[in-house]
């Protein structure tokens, strides 16, 4: 069996892996598409601007000749297109590569805003390890940056510029912070936060153009905000938002909406093509609908199942739970499921804006269907657990409502049933989406 | 043979020894928040109810972490590698168990690693509410399979999912 995958993130990597470890034999292509680099991991980038780890610490797997030793073959390209009749892909140049089933994990890229000077030099995404390397040369300490884009991914950079010591502006078009990842009250805390530490957030902003120069001592650019100021830059990064790969696929066959469209089984609309992580449309857990995830735990999820079916075990993805956690300058948030609540479903809340605490919890009937918290880390996994396994809540329902602070009891008495019963495993199921 | 951590409930009286030894042997301070074993306590109901990370086979915060910074000791231990560990937390929210934690004044995760064969919580237990036993006198084996099996449409095989022991 010749198996090419192509894309070497999470999903690509974690796939090939599984590959050889359900088929000894089988030849293993993993295609990565960015310049020279070893597969890593975008993630760890803000990680890597801010100097906690070297470029070497990005990468997703640490052992030398980690993929010669498991015969996986990997290899830099870019790919111009699937022939989904004589089974090829075309790779960048002139080169094809046949293939009995090929794995599409081309991943997502940012979205680069229509504005005039987005082009300029030192206006960046940040995305790649070569887009840290172009960062890092206009981000010394005191430098005045101009974040576009305060939503997950942007918050994050915004923690790396932060401690880098730059002086920051961020400008987002949404009235509040991770407005896709949280509530007003969360958001609302989010940009309080920045503020107090000196970062100047501007919600209900949109940029409306970047100039060369300006007067400004060590900035060389000028962001023209739609609230008529003129902020000096000598770095814009623009963060706002990303769009799964797929170009390449126009002429293939392979359907697509705003992903690559797969089956349960993470099959495309093309024989012995298969998709996963943030190029294709997988299933929500929350919604039983197919969504694009664009989170690690996704990635890995719909690389691992992937490739379980290409390899002839079928194993159908039962769905995954959207989730996110971020570090905001030393504030942690984090949200989970249907964080914006379930239709005639109820709500507890525990807000505490002086200490910048909040746990919002959303319940369907008696159970957990989504969550958020700030400013609350310890034993955070148990939302996951119980969203995930969908346990109900019986007594402790009303309970949460009453006393949401409660959360870590109910947990320990849903999931692990009654004391003294040893040591029963929490177990973690995967509901079958309500709605096909 | 596996060993694993056997958690009796029924027996645990609240002392939150198992805390104090974690947070000593682990953090070198005797601090319970740094503990990686939890005593929760039900105040209702006067009971107690140790908890901690049951090193299970999913490997959920494993196959979660970007940088490979978890990884599975032959002994089937999920060990956190403090020097690959940047601190994103996605493992936090992975672990479905939540037995995964974030320590800010090191800026890594945290977890429980069973001090890499001789548990201190267990040997500071003075009720026997904590030991540390073969997992198959434990019937801790036979635990996991029906909290697996029980659960519908999860395997327990996940891409770091270490080879079955004999």
């Amino acid at each position: 069996m010749n198996y090419v995958v192509l894309g070497a993130g999470p999903a690509g990597v974690t796939a090939a892996e599984t590959l050889r470890s359900v088929d000894k034999n089988a030849s293993i292509t993993l295609i990565g598409g960015d310049g020279n680099e070893p597969p890593y991991s975008r993630m760890a980038i803000p990680y890597f601007i801010y100097g906690k780890i070297g470029e070497d610490g990005t990468h997703l797997r640490q052992e030398n000749g980690h993929y010669d030793k498991l015969g996986i073959r990997f290899l830099n390209a870019r790919a111009g297109g699937v022939d989904t009749k004589a089974k090829r892909l075309h790779l960048s140049g002139a080169d094809t590569l046949p293939y009995d089933k090929l794995l599409i994990a081309t991943g997502a890229s940012p979205i680069i805003p229509r504005m005039a000077g987005a082009n300029l030099d030192g206006v960046e995404t940040c995305w790649t390890l070569d887009d840290s390397r172009e960062i890092l040369k206009h981000a010394d300490r005191g430098a005045p940056v101009v974040l576009v884009g305060a939503g997950f991914i942007g918050s994050i950079i915004l923690e790396a510029l932060y401690l880098r010591g730059c002086k920051i502006t961020v400008v987002e078009l949404a009235p509040r912070m991770v407005a896709r990842m949280m509530d007003e009250t969360a958001g609302g805390m989010l940009g309080r936060w920045c503020r107090k530490k000196g970062v100047d957030v501007r919600v209900n902003t949109k940029v409306n153009g970047i100039r060369q120069g300006s007067d400004a001592p060590g900035a060389k650019l000028t962001v023209d905000l739609s609230d008529g100021a003129a902020i000096p830059a000598s770095l814009v990064v623009l963060a706002v938002g990303v769009r799964s790969n797929i170009g390449f696929l126009v002429g293939s066959g392979i359907a697509t909406n705003v992903g690559i469209k797969v089956d349960q089984f993470l099959r495309t609309s093309a024989p012995d093509v298969y998709a996963a992580g943030d190029c294709c449309e997988g299933l929500d857990l929350s919604t039983g609908k197919p969504d694009m995830l664009a989170i690690q735990p996704v990635a890995v999820e719909h690389g691992r199942i992937a490739a379980l079916n290409m390899a002839g075990r079928p194993t159908p993805h039962l769905g995954s739970l959207n989730m996110n956690v971020l570090d905001t300058m030393g504030l942690i948030s984090s949200s989970f499921g249907l964080w914006q609540g379930a239709p005639l479903g109820r709500t507890a809340k525990l807000i505490d804006e002086d200490k910048f605490k909040y746990l919002k919890l959303e319940f369907e009937g008696d159970r957990l269907v989504g969550a958020q918290c700030v400013g609350l880390t310890d034993h955070v996994g148990m939302l996951r657990g119980l969203i995930q396994t969908g346990l109900k809540l019986g007594i402790w329902r009303d309970r949460l409502l009453e006393a949401p602070e409660r959360l870590r009891e109910a947990y320990i008495a849903v999931a692990q049933g009654k004391p003294g019963f040893g040591p029963a495993q929490p177990h973690v199921n995967t509901p079958v989406p309500k709605v096909a | 043979m596996l060993k694993a951590l056997v958690i009796d409930a029924g027996k645990c009286t609240g002392c939150k020894q198992c805390e104090m030894a974690c947070s000593y042997v682990k953090e070198g301070e005797f601090n319970v928040a740094k503990s990686r074993i939890r005593v929760f306590d039900f105040h209702t109901e006067a009971r107690f109810v140790p908890y901690t990370c049951t090193q299970c086979a999913e490997a959920w915060c494993q196959q979660a972490c970007p940088v490979n910074a978890i990884t599975t000791n032959a002994d089937g231990i999920k060990i956190v590698h403090e020097n690959l560990c940047v601190g994103c937390k996605v493992c936090t929210i992975a672990c479905p168990f939540g037995t995964v934690n974030y320590n800010a004044s090191t800026g890594k995760v945290i977890k429980c690693d069973l001090c890499l064969g001789s548990p201190a919580c267990a040997d500071a237990c003075p009720t026997g509410a904590i030991t540390f036993r073969d997992s198959e006198q434990a019937g801790f084996d036979k635990m996991r399979v029906w909290a697996t099996q029980a659960a519908h449409g999860t395997t327990t095989q996940g891409p770091n999912t270490p080879a079955a022991k004999g």
